[in-house]
């Protein structure tokens, strides 16, 4: 300590003799200068080699030892490349600036590229996007503390909807290696406690050779269903110090088979479903893949039965693209179906399904991994539903032998007379397609625009692209499903999981990214209040070049509370005429082009007459079909 | 035993609804349909949405206020939110309302 208070000292006293030197030949006149002899200048010499030495003992080396050529976050960036992460989504944040700079500079940002967004909640909503899209997760990067605070929400949405996503949460553990003050704000002893209800696994590795072994169990533990988001917490500390030589050695991935059902169990339900009269199957999230929708329609031709298309007695449907749209067994069955044997395949809540069969003494069957991944604290294993059948499998690695078992049970005489049903289920699919399109003209020319309008018009522009639709339908009366073709898996991939607002723009975008490298048409019809919550990701899409038609359904509020405390009033019997108050947008209106257009992207807007809007699709989809995005804002009829 | 009063209160409440109220004013009724959140289910247009379409208008006055007051699904309005005169306003609001071509004559919505 002596040795550095005396070197501080004499460089204060070389400096101060350098700068009263410098001040004295500032000052001095000109004119004087001229006629004077000059004096002796002050000198400020520089010290000589041995008088430095003398002054401040041995010269430092001639490279930094604050620099660190080889560190801990470069073979993090190892490991996630043998993980081929695509991207990374994230808000930068000074807890992973080690990480941050690795992928940057030593991964020479590819696999994964850094994506830039605006806020974490958005980064995990892409994350969350991208992987229905993609099939496999998208990387998060979040900041200490509070990006894993803002991100939660988003979190438990892609955990509540059963998606992967990997998740890497910077921590200094090392209270002495936190400088004070904010880093100490970002900081915690058990970093992923806060999401740990709804996550499927999490751990904070406490060596580069921890961290290596864990990322692959994370990435191995995403993806085997039932898929949800896990956790590594990065410390600071791992991520910028040296590592060391030779480096760990990175596990080998190897995807664990989907858990299949039981073959006993999977005889008793084709049983059932081979002797029903008036089956019914349910799907939820039923299709990971193409081959689920591909295998879902050979059960229902086998069988001649039909695949429900609204939600039915509480259960949701068609969280995914299960089964095409237009297929003639699409739908819940003729006027009056009651179904004797209901197949629920990846539904979230047989409850009430299960309770009505048991009233008429009719029988369900579930296939569901739900039950592999429940948790206590957060409550979205919904009631317990007592079925008849159950198996813990997922629905679609069970599909094969089901489809194996009801072959061999049919007989030739069975299949004839299920022949006869099919006639009777593809003619009220044919009658509720036109009840459809009826519905659809009333309010055709009225402004605000239809939604089902807005549907139609965008169809008749969309149908001959590979087209995908990336958002929810609950709050658009369905009305693509009910006009549209869907018959593929990536043409719909359901909505936020959890119903947490906030998801919809980005996850567009991370599922519009995902789209991109198939040259897809990917399509957002977005409703106003859930852009409001993070419209930075318009800036995102724009920065990254990701094509993606954006239509807002701009019905000037959160809408369903309209309703729900409208409901409330009367039951109350006062004030309803004050049920906007808290929960509409206007006064003023939001001018969501001139938003989207602030963030770089075309857009137009507030379109409200019905005749304008597909001259306005068409130009924004020009846009689209050259690899922007585009927003058209759309006033419109509340569903 | 208390069903009993309440049809009879129904049933006066119907009757003074059609004498006190006459014809009803679209106008008048506009301004209900959209201060108290009709639209909110049934669209601007009457034209449905989260609840059943309302055009076109095939109840009665009386059917139509036995819905309102009480109905089988949506909120209830008593006559202590919209008064008997008030309902035939939106009554005659939406029997104002256009009816729309079908699907057959919208390009769009063709087969």
């Amino acid at each position: 300590m002596a040795t550095r208070h005396a070197a501080r000292v004499s460089r204060r006293r070389f400096l101060k003799g350098a700068a009263a030197g410098s001040a004295t030949l500032v000052a001095a006149p000109p004119v004087l200068a001229e006629q004077t002899p000059a004096p002796a200048r002050p000198s400020a010499a520089i010290p000589s080699e041995q008088q430095l030495q003398a002054d401040v003992g041995a010269l430092p080396s001639p490279i930094s030892a604050r620099i660190v050529e080889h560190p801990g976050s470069d073979f993090m960036v190892d490991v996630l490349k043998t993980l081929n992460l695509e991207f990374a989504a994230q808000n930068p944040g000074s807890s992973f600036q080690g990480l941050h700079e690795s992928i940057v500079n030593y991964g020479g940002n590819t696999s994964p590229e850094l994506l830039t967004c605006c806020h974490e909640e958005s980064a995990v909503a892409i994350a969350h996007g991208y992987a229905k899209i993609a099939g496999r997760p998208m990387l998060a990067i979040l900041h200490g503390n509070v990006g894993l605070q803002h991100a939660s929400m988003a979190i438990y949405n892609a955990f509540a909807d059963r998606v992967p996503a990997v998740i890497i949460v910077a921590n200094t553990r090392d209270a002495t290696a936190r400088q004070p003050g904010v880093n100490w704000y970002h900081s915690a002893v058990d970093m992923a406690s806060m999401v740990r209800d709804y996550v499927k696994w999490d751990d904070e590795p406490a060596s580069l050779g921890h961290f290596a072994e864990s990322a692959v169990r994370a990435y191995k533990i995403a993806m085997t269903p039932p898929m949800a988001p896990v956790v590594l917490v990065a410390d600071s500390q791992l991520q910028e110090l040296p590592m060391a030589s030779p480096a760990p050695r990175i596990p080998k991935l190897t995807l664990a088979a989907p858990p299949a059902g039981e073959s006993g169990a999977v005889r008793e339900a084709a049983k059932l479903l081979v002797a029903a009269e008036t089956p019914l199957i349910v799907a939820q999230r039923a299709a990971r893949t193409p081959d689920g929708v591909a295998r879902l329609v050979e059960l229902a031709d086998l069988l001649q039965t039909p695949v429900a298309s609204v939600a039915i007695r509480g259960a949701t449907v068609s969280d995914r693209m299960n089964f095409p749209t237009r297929h003639p067994l699409c739908g819940s069955g003729w006027p009056g179906y009651e179904p004797d044997v209901t197949l629920g395949l990846e539904v979230q809540d047989m409850s009430a399904l299960a309770r009505s069969a048991r009233d008429r003494g009719a029988k369900t069957i579930s296939i569901s991994a739900e039950e592999l991944v429940q948790k206590s604290n957060y409550q979205d294993f919904q009631r317990m539903a007592d079925v008849d059948v159950a198996l813990a499998a997922d629905a679609e690695a069970t599909l094969p032998m089901l489809i194996d078992e009801v072959r061999r049970q049919l007989t030739a005489d069975r299949r004839r007379t299920l022949e006869d049903r099919r006639r009777k289920l593809a003619d009220a699919h044919e009658r509720a397609r036109d009840r459809d399109r009826e519905a659809a003209a009333y309010g055709w020319d009225a402004s605000p625009i239809s939604v089902a309008r807005l549907a139609a018009e965008l169809w008749a522009q969309i149908k001959n692209d590979d087209w995908s639709l990336l958002s929810w339908q609950g709050f658009i009366g369905r009305w693509p499903y009910r006009l549209w073709n869907f018959d593929k898996h990536h043409q719909y991939i359901g909505g936020q999981g959890a119903g947490g607002m906030g998801y919809g723009l980005p996850a567009a975008v991370g599922a519009a990214l995902a789209n991109k490298k198939h040259g897809r048409l990917s399509i957002n019809i977005q409703g106003d209040g859930d852009l409001n919550y993070a419209p930075g990701v318009l800036w995102t899409a724009v920065h990254h070049r990701i094509p993606l038609l954006t239509l807002v359904h701009n019905n000037g509020g959160y809408h369903q509370e309209v309703m729900f405390v409208q409901q409330m009033a009367s039951q109350r019997n006062r004030g309803g005429d004050r049920a906007h108050i808290g929960t509409t947008l206007r006064d003023p209106s939001i001018d969501y082009a001139k938003l989207a257009q602030s963030y770089g992207m075309y857009a137009e807007g507030p379109i409200a007459a019905p005749g304008e809007l597909g001259p306005a699709i068409a130009r924004a989809l020009a846009r689209v079909r050259q690899g922007e995005p585009a927003l058209v804002d759309v006033v419109s009829q509340p569903r | 035993m208390l069903a009993l009063p309440l049809i009879v209160s129904t049933l006066f409440s119907l009757v003074a609804a059609q004498s006190a109220s006459g014809t009803g004013d679209a106008a008048r009724g506009k301004d209900i349909y959209l201060r108290y959140s009709c639209y909110a289910c049934h669209g601007y247009a009457g034209h449905g949405g989260a609840g059943p379409r309302l055009v076109p208008m095939r109840l009665s006055l009386p059917a139509f206020a036995s819905v309102v007051r009480n109905p089988p699904t949506m909120p209830p309005y008593s006559a202590k939110l919209l008064s008997d005169a008030q309902l035939s306003d939106v009554w005659r609001y939406i029997r104002a309302l256009p009816e729309w071509p079908p699907a057959s004559r919208i390009p769009l919505l063709a087969k």
